[in-house]
């Protein structure tokens, strides 16, 4: 089963569309001129929930209980009053990079993954959020999280394990991978295998740089991460990960992954050139795609600009549904595919830049 | 008591909001007083810790103020006291 409405969280507001026809219907528009950093909605209660990132007024937090017809301002998380990032910094949110349900047994839990860091946690279906105390205070934040391209670690990844709500799995970047299997009481680095050739020690414990992870929604155990040192995978929940990139490319430096809800070795990265040098590879765009657990990778041009391209895709702007894919960029392009990511139409080329694509569940 | 002006962005979050006089003997009092009237306006001014958005600037007459983390600046009712945005776009 596919969707065929698309919502996006772009740098001027927050735009949906009807994918269905030739050219793309714009059926909701919020925001205008506002950056939305984030926006979803939340099946287990249809409720869409759009991060704000004002840049006078703070990060803002707002939702919809009609498909985005009408928004209410729902009070941001905040760090609690004294809390620091490190010695004299004072600690607030600078970036909500994404909001997460909880499990489908826990109809009023959120996340909320900031920068600086830290995870909040609703229990009132959104109202208020409390800082998870037991991450934020994790013995290893104030020695190896940092910030990689904004000025402090972005907790950019979160994922509830769909047989155990207690078991969270959360990314960040810079920061590594950690798991909770109490709920979010305590939590453990998750990093073995993985490498940060940033840092002193490219083996150490944390301050890996997870740029997105996912997991198969069908195969929790299954874990897939784009790295800032490369894709990784792990099949054993994250104890132990291996670099699946792909040795002279294009594979390997990027920020979007997807995986497959029914086949694990199944996924999706679309590849930048590099730390230094964050454009499409070759002046040109590709979604590569491995089968077999990321042993072979194959890219897929078809449909996608071959030349004079500076395309970047962020980490949240790369959705998959049944055989459907849809990305959008930095540069104000959307791209979507009926076949797996192998052929692709542009439905747009004026959009601005993108920071989340999500295909709505077919209502 | 200060007479308070905000910049005319805010209206957009704010609709009601208009010149106004309030009780107060410090920014951070002043502020506190807006909160109650317009529920929600200081977390648009202040961010977590209570101290002055980055890019946002508090006039007292002409003059910005100096304490911008705890916002203890008096004011009097000879005062006005300016809500503005600092300028920068993208």
């Amino acid at each position: 089963m596919t969707s065929d409405t698309l919502l996006l969280g772009t740098h001027k507001g927050l735009l949906m569309l009807d994918v269905s026809g030739a050219r793309p219907a714009l059926t909701c528009e919020a925001f205008a001129g506002i950056p939305v950093s984030h926006a979803m909605l939340d099946p287990r209660h249809n409720t869409m929930w759009a991060c704000l990132d004002h840049g006078h007024w703070g990060q803002k937090l707002h939702r919809s209980r009609d498909f985005g017809q009408t928004w209410e301002e729902i009070p941001a998380p905040k760090y609690p009053l004294g809390e620091e990032i490190s010695e004299g910094v004072p600690a607030t949110v600078s970036y909500l990079w994404l909001v997460a349900p909880g499990g489908a047994d826990q109809p009023d839990r959120l996340y909320i993954g900031t920068e600086p860091g830290g995870l909040f946690q609703s229990d009132d279906g959104g109202q208020t959020f409390e800082l998870v105390e037991g991450l934020w205070n994790h013995p290893t934040r104030k020695d190896y999280w940092f910030g990689g391209g904004r000025d402090y670690a972005g907790l950019c990844s979160i994922i509830v394990d769909p047989r155990d709500s207690q078991h969270i799995i959360i990314g960040i970047s810079v920061g590594g991978v950690y798991e909770s299997t109490d709920g979010g009481k305590s939590w453990e680095p998750r990093n073995e295998g993985c490498t940060a050739d940033f840092l002193p020690n490219p083996t150490a414990v944390a301050g890996q740089d997870p740029h997105f992870v996912v997991s198969s929604p069908k195969h929790p155990d299954v874990l897939w991460q784009q790295n800032h040192c490369g894709v990784f995978r792990s099949t054993n929940g994250g104890r132990r990960w291996e670099n699946v990139s792909q040795p002279g490319g294009p594979v390997n430096f990027g920020f979007a992954i997807a995986v497959d809800d029914d086949a694990p070795d199944t996924a999706w990265v679309i590849p930048a050139v590099a730390d230094e040098c964050r454009i499409a590879v070759g002046g040109a765009l590709c979604v590569s795609r491995t089968d077999d657990g990321g042993k072979t990778w194959t890219a897929f041009r078809d449909g996608l600009p071959q030349e004079q391209c500076y395309d970047l895709v962020f980490r949240h702007a790369l959705d998959k549904q049944g055989d459907r894919l849809a990305f959008g960029t930095t540069t104000g392009n959307l791209y979507l595919s009926d076949d797996r990511g192998e052929s692709w139409r542009c439905l747009g080329s004026n959009f601005p830049p993108v920071s989340s694509v999500r295909f709505l569940p077919r209502q | 008591m200060p007479r308070v002006k905000f910049t005319s962005h805010l209206q957009r979050y704010f609709p009601t909001l208009q010149e106004t006089t309030v009780e107060g003997h410090t920014v951070a009092e002043v502020v506190a007083v807006l909160d109650e009237r317009y529920p929600g306006l200081a977390d648009y001014v202040l961010d977590d810790q209570g101290a002055l958005r980055k890019h946002v600037n508090i006039f007292i007459d002409e003059d910005v103020i100096t304490d911008r983390t705890t916002l203890q600046d008096p004011v009097s009712e000879l005062n006005r006291v300016y809500i503005f945005q600092a300028l920068s776009g993208g």
